[in-house]
């Protein structure tokens, strides 16, 4: 026989204003099973956690029933008080009398009613649990990050200088990311390569860190703390050991017309190249669609040039597997597609750029050497007009339908820099809202305005045709209530960002989950905003929203934190409410593993014996304990009802509907 | 009808929800009647969020606006600007009681791609 103690809590005047706190404790009393009733006003105080321990210890209570706010916030606490008095904390059932009671109701009686079938619900409940226990899986003490760009990069060495190990996979051939391809920063306008390139050198020469560029995840297995991970490395046909980035090869490769990915298709680069100067690792790789060698076996003048034999043609794909106990995603961002937006002449004008064309056309290592020439012709432009929120804030579908955060600041820094370095250039910027919360953000914008003589007009372009050489770019100037047309030599748009788009595949390998725009979710858009929901899987930069530079830095570091508290561990605690199936009645059809979203159910070949001597193999599910999370998915499907759920058993969740109904 | 009425009439008449509007301009920006308009096509969707009755069913545009639907397909936050200019002027029409077009005349010649709207537009503004 269970010994029951039942706690009302008033949580002030939250509860007890429409629950008749004192009627309710009385009437529960006399509930059978039930040896213990009080009410208190803050069951979570202190002194509320001294009275259930006190209630438990005198009473020798065996379940306890809170009636208080809702699991989500105070399970914990109350489980830890009842442990803490010597009894299991599984043992401790809540009934959500707040949120699902007094928050909602208005009438008294009705509310206390209501309450008290709720708390009777968590008694028939508590009556049929069991003592449960948390198992342990060890913590594999190595991190993989995903991406290499700032994010990945800031992730990775906080990580590395806690004295863990850390695995940058970067699919590209360097690590430096979208960072490494802008010009300047805001709002202090630095040079962005100067305060990222050093950071890559930190990447390359720490002991803790291995960079496995030009490389994909492939598979994920496992679970936090003992990830799986398969990662392809792309054949580079360059010996990455031999390569010491001489740049022979490149000048001498006769096919030089590959588009230049890095500075946004505005140049060519050769078959064989290294993206850029300040390349990490600094090596050559070649491009497979392009090479002459690999496309038609003919040419191979890289070979013959190089001098230490770097170059394999031979070269295949191969895989590597490896061991972690944390996993950052870190996979960044790229500028939408502009096929939607015809209006503005993308596609048919060459001087209509987007910004982060615009960055590689300021860049001293970009294609015109830091020289702001026009695309088309190679001039001046003399008059640049700005359009904000090209595909932002569109819920057309044609766009994003949110604000991409980062335009507004890189389009006044665009300004300002024009009109400092080219101050005869006439700068207009089209805008709809100017959004600029940030420290001296503000101020910058301001200052683009007020000191540079940027002209920003309120109101968006409606269309932008090209008449005699020039780009006619007529909008709506809203405060003015005009429309204008502003003949413009060139013309940027702010481009809206998305997530990589190869972040789809990540999210499903780690079973991490997504929202509409692909952008990963956090546990909590406040209290946990750097963790995935999964286990193990944090996230840093714009995989999960957009953001500055700033801001990913601190969420890349937020990560490591949560990266380091995890690795220092040598074992987790396992989650104790996890299926596990009634194998004489598993029939072996699959159907749970197939619902099972963490991976966490296999099937296995059993022998059992039938009597009279006589046994029979049979396959039954089999349920990893560190991995399954306790959702009840399987349960519910499994057609023979063999699957259970400790804690939340089919017999306890049929006995709550029972005392539900019970009048 | 009340004032009330009338703007909710206005605006289940336009199909359209004007306060999904962000205030861009991009409904003006593109309307290639800017000029021949005294109220401009961002300004029909305002006056119709804040309830300006009067200017709204005052205005002149409602005969300028060649129901070219630029406005509507560019619409970066799906409202349709050119419904409302539209949905103005069924109302003023409907007050005249001088529906000017019988189902009857409208030849056999409208193709799938013609917005409906665009045809019974064009024919209450010339048919005058």
């Amino acid at each position: 026989m269970q010994r029951i103690g039942v706690f009302i809590c008033w949580c002030g005047s939250n509860i007890a204003a429409t629950v008749d706190v004192k009627r309710l404790a009385e009437a529960i009393a006399s509930e059978p099973n039930v040896v213990y009733s009080a009410d208190y006003q803050y069951m979570c105080s202190e002194n509320g956690q001294q009275l259930i321990k006190k209630a438990i210890k005198e009473h020798n209570l065996t379940g306890v029933v809170i009636g208080s706010c809702s699991p989500r916030m105070h399970e914990a606490t109350f489980r830890k008080a009842a442990a803490a008095a010597g009894l299991n904390p599984y043992m401790v059932e809540v009934a959500n009398i707040r949120e699902q009671c007094s928050w909602i109701h208005k009438d008294i009686e009705e509310a206390t009613e209501k309450a008290l079938i709720l708390v009777r619900t968590a008694i028939a409940k508590v009556r049929l649990n069991a003592p449960l226990k948390e198992g342990e899986s060890p913590v594999t003490k190595r991190a993989l990050v995903i991406g290499g760009g700032i994010a990945g990069i800031q992730a990775a060495l906080d990580i590395a200088d806690a004295g863990f190990n850390v695995d940058i996979v970067e699919k590209n051939a360097t690590i430096g990311g979208r960072m490494a391809q802008l010009d300047k920063t805001f709002p202090t306008l630095d040079c962005s390569a100067c305060i990222l390139t050093p950071k890559m050198v930190d990447c390359a020469q720490h002991e803790n860190i291995d960079i496995i560029s030009y490389s994909e995840v492939e598979d994920v297995k496992g679970f936090v703390g003992n990830f799986s991970v398969k990662i392809r490395k792309k054949a580079r046909f360059v010996d990455e050991t031999k390569c010491t980035g001489c740049k022979v090869c490149m000048e001498k490769c006769p096919s030089k017309k590959g588009l230049n990915a890095f500075n946004m298709n505005l140049n060519n680069r050769p078959a064989i190249y290294i993206p850029f100067a300040q390349a990490i690792p600094n090596v050559a790789v070649i491009d497979p669609e392009q090479c002459l060698k690999l496309k038609t076996g003919k040419c191979g003048i890289c070979q013959k040039f190089c001098g230490v034999g770097a170059i394999n043609y031979e070269m295949k794909d191969e895989f590597i597997e490896r061991e972690y106990g944390a996993i950052v995603v870190a996979t960044g961002f790229k500028p939408i597609e502009l096929t939607n937006f015809g209006e503005y002449g993308y596609a048919e004008n060459k001087d209509v750029i987007t910004s982060l064309e615009l960055e590689r056309l300021m860049n001293a290592a970009g294609p015109t050497n830091g020289v702001l020439l026009r695309p088309s012709d190679n001039e001046h432009p003399k008059v640049i007009t700005f359009i904000q929120c090209v595909g932002s804030r569109d819920v057309s579908g044609c766009g994003k339908p949110y604000c991409s955060k980062i335009c507004c600041m890189y389009t006044a820094k665009h300004a300002m820099l024009i009109r400092e370095k080219y101050p005869d250039t006439e700068v207009h910027v089209f805008y709809i809202d100017v959004r600029t919360p940030g420290k001296n953000y503000d101020e910058f914008y301001r200052r683009a305005a007020e000191q540079y003589g940027v002209d920003y007009i309120k109101g968006m372009v409606g269309k932008v045709y090209n008449e005699n050489g020039k780009l006619m770019v007529q909008g709506s100037d809203l405060l003015n209530n005009e429309q204008i047309v502003i003949p413009s030599d060139l013309v940027v748009l702010a481009t809206a960002i998305e997530p990589e788009p190869s972040v789809r595949k990540i999210a499903t390998l780690l079973t991490a989950s997504i929202d509409t725009n692909n952008f990963l979710n956090e546990s909590h858009p406040k209290l946990r905003p750097v963790e995935s929901p999964t286990a193990g899987v944090y996230l840093a930069g714009v995989c999960q929203g957009p953001k500055d530079i700033p801001e990913t830095v601190s969420q890349a570091s937020a990560c490591a934190a949560k990266v380091i508290g995890l690795l220092v561990k040598d074992s987790l605690k396992t989650n104790a409410c996890i299926a596990s199936p009634n194998e004489n009645m598993c029939n072996g059809c699959s159907q749970c593993a197939n619902v099972c979203a963490y991976g966490a159910i296999t099937y296995v070949d059993k022998e059992f014996r039938l009597g009279g001597g006589k046994t029979e193999v049979r396959r039954v599910a089999s349920v990893n304990p560190a991995v399954c999370q306790g959702c009840g998915a399987c349960t519910v499907t499994c057609p023979s009802g063999a699957m259970d759920l400790a804690g939340f058993s089919s017999k306890q969740i049929m006995s709550e509907v029972e005392a539900i109904c019970k009048r | 009808m009340d004032f009330k009425e009338e703007l909710a009439l206005l605006n289940r008449i336009s199909g359209t929800d004007a306060k999904k509007c962000m205030k861009c301009g991009k409904c003006s920006g593109r309307c290639p009647a800017y000029h021949e308009m005294d109220v401009k096509p961002h300004q029909f969707v305002s006056y119709l969020v804040s309830g300006k009755l009067e200017k709204l069913l005052s205005s002149k545009a409602i005969y300028s606006c060649l129901s070219c639907m630029a406005c509507v397909e560019r619409c970066p936050r799906g409202v349709a600007p050119a419904n409302v200019i539209e949905a103005v002027r069924q109302s003023v029409i409907r007050k005249q009681e001088g529906n000017a077009i019988k189902a009857e005349d409208i030849p056999p010649i409208i193709t799938e791609e013609i917005p409906q709207q665009l045809l019974v537009s064009a024919y209450r503004k010339y048919n005058k």
